[in-house]
């Protein structure tokens, strides 16, 4: 086979495996190529984070709106501090925003759900470094069934 | 009698210890240097011969893979109503596991035994010895091109085979199974992330890579010069590379998804 031809082969096959290449990344493992954009953080404590984990997602009905940056421990207070890093392109929300750890499904993965407060005149919006207060811990089965047994006792 | 035993672990110790040298020597003397002056056009002939001529049976069996595994899947999530989760099942297993080490296993019983017959071939006609003569390296004109030429093909035949695969999967999922075509695709996208699961395999297939043809170039070199040592050493080659393929999947894997 003469060199121009096997050059031509080689230069097909060289170019379809970058194809594949593309389709494993953007249509497989939904890589996007602008990214999530710019992001500022917010901070929050909450008393268990359960199996919260770093990149789970924040979600806002349902919407992916941030991810969780880290998860460190306050050794003042020893409570879990989050590190969130919102989407610039979601826009803000208020400081009478609250945050719940809540579970996809029964058996489902963690994640961060906000749900964002009232606005009023002497309201501001949350912005790079704050931190929200109103948070609500993951929920703990254990913790579940042992308050249901307690209320069982003492109904008795 | 304790002696004789003694003596045969000695010199199987010493004979593979033998073995390792010559083969990083050989490694060595390969890529070290200059390389020849017509290496590129060489390279892309080992690439026609190695990686498209490898092409029908790595599409072929990709796509009976895949139709497989998506059956075998779905018998198992519809139990649980959970046969929306089919596609990240099908693309996990294919990009982590399945592609790269299938893979290699197919291209060393396609182009690794051919690259030890041929090479075996020229050391027992003493073609390589003439070159040498002719103060044209061996290492640099014959192995070089090939070993190059066989780390670049095997990812890129991973990644084709990785595609077909995951079409063939959607293929029995939602064309025969009438899981719903968007879940396969939505629920993949979700679970499969690029640098961990896509990224890693291609890694995984480069280490094969790299195992499979140096092997193969290794015993093809090192060939008993008749017609008996080519097939032994062309047998050692499938056989030496499939394990070493298996075994290092093993450990790539305790480190890139163990902790």
């Amino acid at each position: 086979m003469s060199q121009k031809k096997v050059e031509l082969w080689v230069g097909t096959f060289v170019i379809a495996a970058m194809l594949s290449l593309a389709i494993l990344a953007f249509s497989v493992a939904g890589l996007s190529l602008r990214g999530e954009g710019s992001s500022y953080t917010l901070y929050a404590s909450f008393s268990n984070v359960g199996g919260l984990k770093v990149r789970s997602p924040v979600k806002l009905g349902g919407v992916v709106v941030g991810r969780v940056e880290d998860i460190s421990l306050d050794l003042q207070s020893y409570t879990p501090i989050v590190q969130l890093a919102m989407f610039e392109k979601r826009g803000f929300y208020p400081e009478t925003s609250s945050l719940a750890i809540l579970t996809s499904g029964l058996l489902g993965e963690q994640y961060i759900g906000i749900q964002p407060g009232f606005i009023d005149d002497d309201i501001e919006m949350l912005g790079d470094g704050d931190s929200i207060e109103d948070t609500k811990s993951a929920l703990v089965l254990e913790d579940l069934i042992g308050q249901f047994i307690y209320s069982i006792n003492k109904e008795k | 009698m304790i002696s004789a035993n003694v003596r045969f672990v000695g010199r199987f110790s010493l004979e593979f210890a033998q073995t390792v040298g010559r083969c990083c020597l050989m490694f060595w003397r390969t890529v070290w240097g200059k390389p020849h002056d017509k290496l590129f056009p060489l390279f892309i002939e080992q690439i026609f011969q190695l990686g498209i001529l490898s092409l029908p049976i790595i599409l072929t069996s990709g796509l009976f893979i895949g139709m497989v595994l998506s059956l075998q899947g779905y018998y198992v999530l519809v139990d649980y109503a959970a046969e929306e989760s089919l596609g990240s099942m099908v693309a996990l297993s294919l990009l982590r596991e399945l592609g790269p080490v299938v893979g290699a296993l197919l291209f060393a019983g396609r182009a690794g035994s051919a690259l030890t017959a041929e090479i075996g071939l020229m050391q027992s006609t003493e073609q390589l010895a003439s070159m040498e003569m002719m103060a044209v390296s061996p290492l640099k004109r014959v192995i070089a091109p090939r070993f190059f030429a066989g780390i670049v093909t095997l990812p890129m035949l991973t990644l084709f085979f990785n595609v077909i695969a995951i079409w063939g999967g959607y293929l029995i999922g939602v064309s025969w199974k009438g899981v719903d075509g968007g879940a396969y695709w939505s629920v993949m996208q979700g679970s499969v992330e690029y640098m961990p699961d896509v990224f890693n395999g291609v890694i995984k297939s480069v280490v094969f890579a790299v195992l499979i043809t140096w092997v193969a170039l290794y015993n093809g070199y090192y060939v008993v010069p008749n017609a008996q040592g080519i097939s032994k050493s062309t047998t050692q080659t499938v056989v030496v590379s499939s394990l070493l393929v298996l075994g290092m999947d093993f450990i790539l894997t305790v480190f890139m998804f163990g902790t």
